[in-house]
């Protein structure tokens, strides 16, 4: 309780940097990296993450990341940025995703420089190999663009990333949850640094900075089947939202089709680029049905509908709410050398032999397209205009750009966190100069230091646990795959009562050694905001757009809602507001999207 | 559902003298992870139980412990393999802070003293990635899948007696380099590892390689480190 007797951040603990970084995955460590290389060694970079940055779920991300090389066959950048728009059901910012597309080839031979361990092609050359929509000539069929490394091509990002930030003496704070940001000016003005509780002592740490980058990742977990990390609870969306900044996007949430039954993580769209495929009870291929030329590879939202549909009308593995993958055919070759982590995977958790054995597979919450709105450089906006908060940037899945529109292609998400992590390094180095001196934000960290001691004082209240398995259940079933106004508004209203219920929460541990139990606290509150932006917005868009499937709307609906959405929380009263932003076209007309 | 009787080794800085034995009932299904036991216990019985986790599938390398004797990863251990009495606790010859949880710190010191970052500021005249052929690439392939759990260090007997040792997963790091064709420092690396506490100290006991959840070949990894060392004519 050493913690209640304290009154602000102790001078001890206020730590001056030029930069921070917050979240240690693979934008948050590029861009590190990118502000020591611009700076040279002198300068105070820090990240900070909840985790060891080796823990990042970067790290598990497993098929690969596309850039049109051309190292296999034919391809154009040009040809990716088509698939991307039209994978986002052209929700996508045009412009966006040509800066992705196009600074993809450097970055990753970039990557290669700094000494990733690609898989190669006879001839020395980065291997490329096929993905889910990706294809050749605007659609024709599919085109090797991923760039791999086996199925752990995340994993020897964030390793690459990570080793070259200590090569260059990165500052890292481990294990510290950033709880707040510091905006000395009040909600209208700048960021100036942020505020995190270390959680080996439970003490406050209030980090300076002239400019803040948040690289925090997803919020996977407000699901209940999710591929996504324990950790993963939306702190870098919340923490802005409740400062009464906007959330983008935030209906848009991909459904991965290949979630392992029950547990939820991925076997990776490689196995299907790699030839598998699905079947239904029956024995069908059903994607045949669905998507005649794309099949099993064409976009993860039109997949996880198929599935979703198939076992809705009884062709679920025995009626049951999964389907089979079948990638026996594939080879011990194939299965042990490309495929290997997954092939363990298999064993390890199912019993089943790959080779021999059909694979329970059902769709499971994967990723944010929206977050953070940000420009191209990973600069924040404060409004649907396009205004700048100075010095906070955000990057990778906390941040909307907008590249994935309404629903990101595989592969595109490790490619959005090194390109864009890599310019907003770039660009925070280049702000610096003109960025004011660091101030500190007494209000936050006397606020931040409140709110722990009620959760450590408290003696009634609920288990964190009970109230986040509830909203977990909530939202998978009612703002899941399929959504109706009528789902929506019962999960609207259970959201609204599981944050009321979650003002008293019982925390058993009231030590301050790492006080992980404390800890799940803070992440409910995350988890519980991320929700209220979700399906607040998806309550409000009324038509079918990639990720955000309405029964009740089934068609995509260009007149009224080719469009972004904002949504902004009035930190004061608590209503929530929506605005709009016009979708940037420059190069691809909206047309039907078939695969 | 079965009934599993879980016994956790407890320690809390602020409380406990010494560490002790607690017992916690819990219902499993077979294809349950110890991990998903170890939530049960923190989100529903008692919260202060304190360990580290992220991924849950084996790839973020949070949570490895001393599970029925030896060291693996809660998140790929399943109770239809560990049985109806699952004894845990943290994994040895690291300070535990509390719980199972252990001081990670001297872990990481021993890793970035290896150099694990390729060295390499020559960027090929075309612009483009530099060549390397698949048998190249493949000599590294092994040892670039480290996870960083700790499992094998803290499962090896030489370093339980002294912890000046670099360990092996210093060393496969430190061999993730060394073999790549890459890497322009590779004598340097040599010299680190040719230190009194670096690879001569291994004892080829292959505690390592079993405790190891990615079944990384790591003795086969010191003896080609030693091997290179060799033909460097490094002493």
């Amino acid at each position: 309780m050493t913690l209640a007797a304290r009154g602000g951040v102790s001078p001890t603990r206020v730590h001056e940097m030029d930069a921070i970084v917050v979240g240690a995955g693979g934008a948050g460590l590029y861009a590190a990296l990118e502000l020591k290389q611009e700076l040279g060694p002198t300068a105070r970079i820090g990240v900070i993450s909840k985790l060891y940055p080796s823990r990042s779920h970067t790290g598990a991300a497993q098929g690969g990341v596309c850039a049109a090389l051309g190292n296999t066959e034919e391809d154009h950048w040009e040809w990716h940025w088509f698939d991307t728009v039209k994978g986002g059901d052209y929700l996508v910012d045009q412009d966006a995703a040509e800066v992705m597309c196009h600074d993809a080839v450097e970055t990753i031979i970039n990557l290669e420089h700094l000494g990733l361990p690609f898989d190669r092609t006879e001839d020395g050359l980065i291997n490329q190999r096929r993905f889910g929509g990706h294809t050749r000539n605007y659609g024709e069929g599919p085109v090797r663009r991923s760039c791999f490394a086996a199925d752990r091509t995340g994993h020897a990002i964030l390793q690459t990333l990570f080793q070259q930030c200590i090569r260059r003496e990165v500052t890292f704070f481990d294990e510290y949850q950033v709880l707040d940001l510091a905006l000395p000016e009040g909600p209208d003005g700048r960021v100036s640094g942020v505020i995190a509780m270390q959680t080996a002592t439970s003490e406050l740490h209030a980090f300076r900075a002239k400019a803040v980058l948040f690289a925090t990742g997803g919020y996977g977990k407000i699901f209940k089947v999710t591929s996504n990390a324990h950790t993963l609870t939306g702190d870098g969306m919340a923490i802005p939202y409740r400062r009464g900044l906007p959330l983008e996007d935030m209906e848009f949430f991909q459904f991965h089709p290949t979630g392992m039954h029950r547990l939820g993580f991925l076997l990776s769209e490689a196995m299907r680029g790699e030839g598998g495929f699905l079947v239904n009870d029956t024995g069908e291929r059903f994607m045949e049905r669905y998507a005649p030329t794309m099949k099993d590879l064409a976009s993860r939202d039109v997949v996880s509908r198929s599935i979703y549909l198939e076992i809705a009308e009884g062709r679920g593995i025995g009626g049951s709410d999964f389907v089979h993958l079948d990638v026996r055919h594939l080879g011990a070759e194939v299965l042990n050398k490309k495929l290997p982590d997954m092939s363990g995977f298999i064993r390890t958790y199912f019993g089943l032999e790959p080779l021999t054995d059909l694979v329970p597979i059902q769709p499971t919450a994967h990723y944010a397209m929206g977050g953070v709105p940000t420009d191209v450089d990973g600069r924040v906006l404060r409004d649907a205009a396009g205004a700048i908060v100075p010095g906070f940037y955000a990057a990778g899945e906390v941040a909307c750009v907008s590249v994935h529109g309404a629903n990101r292609l595989g592969t595109n998400s490790l490619l959005d966190i090194l390109v864009f992590g890599r310019r907003a390094g770039k660009r925070m180095a280049a702000d610096l100069a003109d960025l004011p001196e660091p101030a500190a934000d007494a209000e936050a960290e006397a606020s931040v230091q409140a709110h722990a001691r009620d959760l450590l004082e408290g003696t009634r209240g609920e288990r964190p646990a009970v109230i986040r398995a509830e909203l977990q259940e909530t939202m998978f079933t009612k703002c899941g795959v399929y959504r109706t106004q009528q789902l929506l508004t019962e999960c609207r209203d259970e959201v609204a009562a599981l944050r009321k219920r979650a003002r008293h929460l019982l925390v058993d541990d009231k030590g301050s050694r790492y006080n992980t139990d404390l800890g799940e606290a803070f992440e409910l509150n995350f988890l519980l905001d991320c929700a209220e932006a979700t399906v607040g917005s998806a309550l409000a868009r009324r038509e079918s757009r990639g990720g955000h499937a309405r029964e009740d709307f089934p068609e995509r609906d260009d007149a009224d809602w080719l469009k972004h959405t904002f949504i902004t929380r009035d930190p004061a009263g608590g209503d929530l507001s929506l605005t709009y932003k016009p979708v940037t076209i420059t190069k691809f007309e909206p047309k039907a999207r078939t695969y | 559902m079965m009934n599993v009787q879980l016994r956790i080794r407890r320690y809390n800085p602020e409380a406990d003298d010494v560490p002790h034995w607690e017992e916690y009932a819990v219902e499993a299904e077979p294809t349950d992870r110890v991990l998903d036991l170890l939530h049960q216990v923190k989100w529903y019985q008692d919260g202060t139980l304190t360990f580290r986790r992220s991924c849950a599938h084996g790839v973020c390398g949070s949570d490895a412990m001393l599970i029925n004797g030896r060291n693996r990863l809660a998140c790929e251990y399943l109770v239809k393999d560990a049985g109806t009495k699952i004894t845990v606790e943290a994994i040895r010859g690291m300070d535990v802070v509390k719980d199972l949880l252990v001081d990670m710190e001297p872990f990481w010191e021993s890793f970035k003293q290896t150099m694990p970052f390729l060295v390499n500021d020559e960027i090929p005249a075309d612009g483009k990635e530099r060549r390397q052929s698949p048998a190249d690439r493949e000599r590294y392939e092994d040892t670039s899948r480290c996870i960083l759990c700790a499992a094998c260090t803290s499962a090896c007997p030489v370093f339980w007696s002294d912890q000046s040792y670099v360990g092996p997963a210093a060393i496969v790091n430190a061999h993730r380099f060394i073999v790549d064709s890459r890497d322009t420092a590779k004598q340097e690396r040599l010299e680190i590892m040719a230190d009194p506490d670096g690879v001569w100290r291994c004892r080829t006991v292959f505690n390592c390689v079993e405790a190891c959840p990615r079944d990384i070949k790591i003795t086969r990894a010191i003896l080609e480190v030693t091997g290179e060392i060799g033909k460097a004519g490094i002493r």
